[in-house]
């Protein structure tokens, strides 16, 4: 038998039917909702009269309109179009009997979050949802992908994609991390070697020492800016640590179900003289604590370097660069750790999990954040949140100065009140520093949690290890 | 979805690499539960100032291209997130093609499932259409789907590339969702298969 990567593992297993021309009808395994991307996708079921084809393996959660305030039970901390959205949402999963968790629900939170917490995400799985950070899910060795609302639409009436195959790039970390160095800084690294536009048309699959050195969140984090190499899907071979996050969540298998589950997820690796149509391989050792300083999230260079200038670009990159300094109001040759920000943002699908957040207590543990700083944590379920209290983490940001909030998108994609003012300059642990992203005008530098919070403390982008030093 | 045949109309030039799905619908407006209207906020924050007012030099405000109907673009078009609202928006405006090196694959796929044909050409090809897009309102260029051919005002015609499948729910206008439901034992037939090799799935 023809050796194959994970990926044609996974996809050889879901395939339901192949057209002459190789059209393939893909089988999906769980379909993850949220308020934004599905209302016209269900209204399209109305209006055709079909039903949810699966709504057992549907699962819906607002995350992207939802105040992140403590007072947000009060219907009035929103705006009328996004209670809309939310109250839709809510709607459709009773009419359409599939699994919700509304915003009162302690588990609710960002979808890319609830969805692993829960259970719903496992190994060799195919995963989608309209949003395109559901690359996430494929730090477990699922197959998971964003798709558009009317793929969305397409999936409730038939629990199927229509599909063409892509390639397979291999990204490979050598080596272990250096101190400081964490997950984000080695998916801001692939962007920056590989381009916003080099994953496209490719399922990416990350491997190597550093990878596997990774915990599940680290991989989800590395796995969810795989869209932003231009990637649908970013995947990672599963292993004990895989099945150890999996086992005794509420909805993974139990008993002879999980044995069995199991000895199959061990299959799920690429076999030895698999072909990759594109290889990329990293020193792990090499990576730096990195920060975003244009508005692409290629546009990434580490801590200790200067902003750069756009003669040093060719092509239709050279505009872009002009552009996004304007932008960003940054100018060439000026050092990246005298960048001053206004405000600090630690969340999103990207690193709103609980290692990120211990990760920034960790630096902030006994400090205080800059005056005049604003500075939240926005945790990325209320499991999360409550963990994080558990542990005294919550404690720690509250100490130093941090707004403690509720589950949500928040920041990230700013859709609810949480946004940055024209001008006004962020460090974001989140996943996209485009134009306006974060609020109209808004300036954002993406960067790991623990660079958040040493950049809260100075008040300027900081190379999070000198903070380190100081702390041991 | 509305049939894609052939298409003449007026071409604008946007040559900025990596324009994101932010720019072409900013998220403030994808707080609707309909499909329909957001033409009007098409690139918004590029194309209006904070009071509202139009910003002069932005391409689709200029009285030549205020009827585009074809974007001319630069590399890695529709980058960022799935949100369909952006190939929402650019219909609504009236926009049904856009032709660029590259497009990042959600926004690529949506864009068929509503009626817009994204052609990918290479960067010699874009460089002709794009300088001939900038010669205003009189360069309407000529895109034919069933041929597989962009013209140029003056006449230069380039082939390319589309997926079989694609092409013919573009030409025929037709609903993936009606074909796929045609296939219904098929699914039905995994699902019975699947249940014994991977109960919990």
């Amino acid at each position: 038998m023809t050796a194959r990567t994970l990926y044609d593992k996974i996809w050889d297993d879901h395939v339901v039917h192949q057209a002459e021309d190789g059209t393939c009808l893909l089988y999906i395994d769980r379909h993850l909702v949220h308020e934004v991307t599905s209302p016209q996708a269900f209204e399209g079921l109305r209006m055709t009269g079909r039903k949810v084809r699966a709504p057992e393996k549907t699962i819906a959660v607002p995350d992207h309109n939802v105040p992140t305030t403590l007072d947000r039970a009060n219907a009035a901390t929103m705006t009328e179009d996004s209670r809309i959205q939310v109250q839709a949402l809510d709607q459709n999963a009773k009419d359409f009997g599939i699994h919700y968790y509304p915003v009162s629900d302690v588990r609710q939170g960002i979808v890319h979050i609830v969805g692993p917490e829960q259970g719903w995400t496992l190994p060799g799985m195919t995963v989608v949802c309209g949003d395109s950070h559901t690359a996430t899910h494929g730090a477990f060795g699922s197959l998971a992908h964003g798709i558009g609302t009317s793929e969305v639409e397409h999936v409730l009436a038939t629990q199927t994609l229509i599909q063409r195959k892509g390639l397979n790039f291999k990204v490979e970390i050598t080596g272990s991390l250096r101190p400081g160095v964490t997950a984000k800084d080695i998916t801001m690294a692939v962007i920056g070697e590989t381009g916003t536009a080099g994953g496209t048309g490719y399922v990416i699959e990350y491997c190597g020492q550093a990878i596997r050195e990774l915990s599940m969140e680290g991989r989800m984090t590395v796995c969810n800016m795989a869209i932003e190499g231009g990637a649908r899907a970013g995947l990672i071979a599963p292993d004990e640590k895989t099945f150890a996050y999996c086992m005794g969540r509420p909805h993974a298998p139990k008993g002879a179900a999980w044995e069995a589950a199991v000895t199959y997820w061990k299959t799920l690796f690429t076999d030895e003289g698999a072909h990759f149509d594109k290889v990329v391989t990293i020193k792990g050792e090499d990576i730096a604590p990195l920060v975003t300083w244009g508005t692409s999230p290629e546009d990434v260079l580490p801590i200790t370097a200067v902003v750069p200038s756009p003669s040093d670009f060719t092509g239709g990159k050279v505009e872009a660069v002009q552009r996004a300094l304007d932008y960003m109001g940054l100018v060439p040759g000026q050092k990246l750790s005298d960048i001053k920000i206004d405000t600090v943002f630690i969340g999103s699908c990207t690193n709103g999990r609980i290692e990120d957040l211990r990760a920034a207590a960790a630096i902030l543990k006994g400090k205080k954040k800059k005056d005049g700083i604003r500075a939240m944590v926005v945790p990325g379920s209320g499991l999360v949140r409550a963990q994080a209290e558990e542990e005294g983490l919550a404690q720690i940001f509250i100490d130093a100065g941090f707004e403690w909030r509720l589950a949500g998108c928040s920041m990230c994609l700013a859709m609810n009140p949480d946004q940055l003012a024209p001008g006004e300059r962020c460090a974001a642990t989140s996943n996209r520093n485009f134009e306006g992203r974060q609020g109209r005008g808004g300036r954002t530098h993406l960067l790991s949690p623990g660079m958040a919070a040493a950049a809260a403390i100075t008040g300027h982008l900081t190379d999070v290890r000198e903070l380190m030093a100081e702390t041991v | 979805m509305d049939k894609f045949t052939t298409l003449t109309g007026i071409a604008a030039p946007m040559p900025l690499v990596n324009i994101d799905t932010d720019m072409i619908i900013p998220k403030q407006f994808l707080k609707t539960i309909k499909r329909s209207g957001l033409g009007v906020n098409l690139f918004d924050e590029m194309r209006y100032n904070l009071d509202g007012t139009e910003i002069e030099g932005f391409v689709l405000n200029q009285p030549a291209y205020r009827k585009a109907e074809i974007i001319v673009a630069g590399d890695n078009f529709g980058c960022g997130s799935s949100r369909e609202h952006a190939p929402w928006a650019l219909l609504d405006f009236g926009i049904r093609c856009v032709i660029s090196t590259s497009f990042a694959d959600i926004f690529y796929n949506n864009c068929f499932k509503n009626g817009i044909l994204p052609i990918v050409m290479p960067q010699e090809v874009v460089d002709v259409l794009m300088a001939d897009a900038k010669k205003g309102a009189n360069a309407r260029q000529t895109v034919d789907l069933v041929a597989q051919t962009v013209t140029t005002s003056d006449g230069q015609s380039f082939g390319f590339e589309v997926d079989g499948h694609r092409k013919h729910c573009l030409i025929n206008g037709l609903d993936d969702i009606g074909l796929t439901l045609e296939k219904a034992s098929a699914i039905d037939s995994f699902e019975k298969k699947n249940a014994v090799l991977h109960p919990w799935a």
